[in-house]
């Protein structure tokens, strides 16, 4: 079969694989029908994530035909058309009881601190990824979702991470109505953050990104009041005077490892490695947010460290809420908000390509080239 | 459409967004959904899934008390940077040198993987690889001028090297006499 295949940082190629088999009673195969690159993607993509080893196929974000299922699985059947949760879940541990889908216990030999996450280095479990024409999906009676025969599959496989990551990101930010929320990243995560805090009951939202096309999307989008930070000289003063000089009540970080905006956190983190990635869209959070405000944090850093005004966390009271997005937890919402028509996930994608393409779509993507938002490979054939 | 001196007013009417408010919960508090703790504390006795048979090896979190139900098969350890990821789970995910030897470990691999094309005759399409003919296609001038970069960085380094050895050389020779 043909598959994504990492062959070091900024090299991704499409190549020939063996397919994948069913290696336990709940597994499936499914054969792609669409998978996404991520921001996250990126992350691997930049060499950011320690253990990601050449040969790997990434993609996190797909939805496909079941081929197979393992005999321990009912609940699907052949031909079946699913959208598959970014993460890989049991159903039946201490965490997945608890509706933390996105920590499962029972999934990730090579960390404790990560759930499994189909395609998404050792460090998340060393699954095979999406980005292919077919995948393994263990616990496949757990994750998978039929899709509705009404929803598009360009909105189904929107709903594998981008948009319960940024329902998540608003959830957490505990938004009371009328709340003050900034959105820290005009990535398709930010986007859907910022489009989430209105349902929340939000009273006011504003996005911040340093790339004009994206906040000319997040403006229209969402919609929110957006700025460009290389047109701020200083971030917590700005959010500061646009907040009669308290504080947002909640700031979200939905960039992660790879934001720039920061001379030193771009050489420290991103160049040199010695930090988990580039922390200032945290730094700005935690310095933007009033005193006993909320900071929700989804974008992705790497396991070591990074550089944070740690001790405001303390003076100023912020309650600090982050995790992986618990997908199977929230779908259900979801696909209603979905319907309702509250949400209109495929407006995001902006670029449709087919696997041997794969090269191309990473680059425009890191690049942000061509007004890029979100590109989603079709590796069966658009 | 960046306005700085715009003041703090509410530029966008709440009202006007569709399906505003419909998930505003008092009740969503920041300890949420840590609160759904289950009667009988915190037990590790859950109704295990089957066990999958790894089939490959696969290095395990010493954080971890065994084995999880399914493991991912993908690109099993090999050659140096499999010995040094080895050495790595001899750490915990507390310990910096674990995130560091793997970091390495990957760069390693790196220069396997060209190694491996080569050996079975594939030489890589490094350019292809990297999605140069996208970033030639829509950033023709920033593809440009970071190779002119490139060429210029690598430029200096000839010219200042030649240099540098005859300096170590005169220096060697002073000592010898």
């Amino acid at each position: 079969m043909l598959a994504a295949d990492y062959r070091g940082p900024y090299r991704v190629r499409a190549a020939q694989k063996p397919e994948p088999v069913i290696l336990h009673p709940r597994d499936a195969i499914v054969r792609v029908t669409r998978s996404c690159i991520c921001g996250s993607d990126l992350h691997l993509y930049h060499g950011l994530m320690p253990d990601t080893r050449i040969g790997m196929t990434f993609g996190h974000e797909f939805c496909g035909i079941v081929e197979e299922v393992g005999p321990a699985v009912e609940n699907l059947r052949p031909g079946d058309h699913v959208l598959v949760p970014f993460n890989i879940a049991c159903g039946q541990c201490h965490f997945c009881r608890q509706g933390l889908f996105g920590n499962c216990h029972e999934s990730n030999a090579q960390a404790t601190a990560v759930g499994a996450i189909f395609g998404y280095s050792h460090t998340a479990g060393g699954y095979d990824g999406g980005q292919a024409q077919y995948v393994r999906v263990p616990y496949a009676d757990v994750g998978p979702t039929l899709i509705p025969d009404w929803m598009d599959p360009d909105d189904a496989v929107l709903l594998t991470d981008v948009v319960p990551t940024g329902y998540q990101a608003a959830e957490m930010g505990g938004i009371q109505t009328g709340d003050t929320v900034v959105v820290f990243g005009a990535g398709p995560v930010g986007i859907m953050a910022a489009r989430c805090a209105w349902l929340f009951g939000a009273g006011r939202v504003i996005v911040i990104d340093e790339i004009e096309y994206r906040l000319d999307f997040a403006r229209r989008y969402c919609p929110a009041e957006v700025y460009n930070f290389r047109e701020i000289d200083d971030m917590a003063v700005f959010i500061k005077k646009q907040t009669d000089s308290l504080g947002a009540d909640v700031c979200i970080d939905a960039v992660g490892g790879d934001a720039t905006g920061n001379a030193l956190h771009t050489l420290f983190g991103v160049k040199l490695k010695l930090e988990a990635g580039s922390a200032i869209p945290l730094h700005w959070a935690i310095n933007s947010v009033k005193k006993g405000g909320i900071v929700s944090i989804v974008g992705v850093y790497g396991p070591t460290g990074n550089m944070v005004p740690i001790g405001n966390v303390l003076n100023k009271g912020i309650t600090v809420r982050a995790n992986q997005a618990s997908v199977k937890r929230l779908l259900p919402r979801l696909i209603e908000h979905v319907r309702e028509g509250r949400i209109d996930p495929k407006a995001l994608i902006t670029h449709r390509m087919s696997l041997e393409d794969v090269s191309d779509g990473y680059r425009i993507f890191s690049g942000k080239l061509d007004d890029c938002i979100k590109p989603v490979l079709y590796p069966n054939g658009i | 459409m960046t306005d700085l001196a715009r003041p703090p007013a509410r530029a966008i009417d709440p009202a006007t967004v569709p399906g505003w408010g419909v998930d505003a919960d008092r009740r969503n508090d920041p300890t949420y959904p840590m609160r759904h703790r289950e009667e009988g504390g915190r037990p590790m006795d859950w109704e295990r899934p089957p066990l999958q048979d790894p089939q490959v090896e696969v290095l395990c979190s010493i954080e971890h008390n065994r084995l999880p139900a399914v493991v991912g098969t993908s690109t099993p350890p090999r050659g140096l940077s499999g010995a040094i990821r080895r050495a790595a789970f001899a750490y915990s995910e507390s310990d910096w040198r674990h995130w560091l030897m793997l970091l390495g470990a990957d760069r390693v691999n790196m220069v396997e993987g060209l190694a491996e094309d080569l050996a079975r005759g594939h030489i890589p399409d490094i350019p292809g690889e990297m999605g140069l003919r996208a970033e030639w296609r829509h950033n023709r001038t920033g593809l440009v001028r970071k190779a002119a970069v490139a060429v210029a960085v690598v430029s200096v380094a000839a010219l200042l090297w030649p240099r540098a050895e005859r300096g170590r050389s005169r220096h060697a020779r002073r000592l010898h006499h």
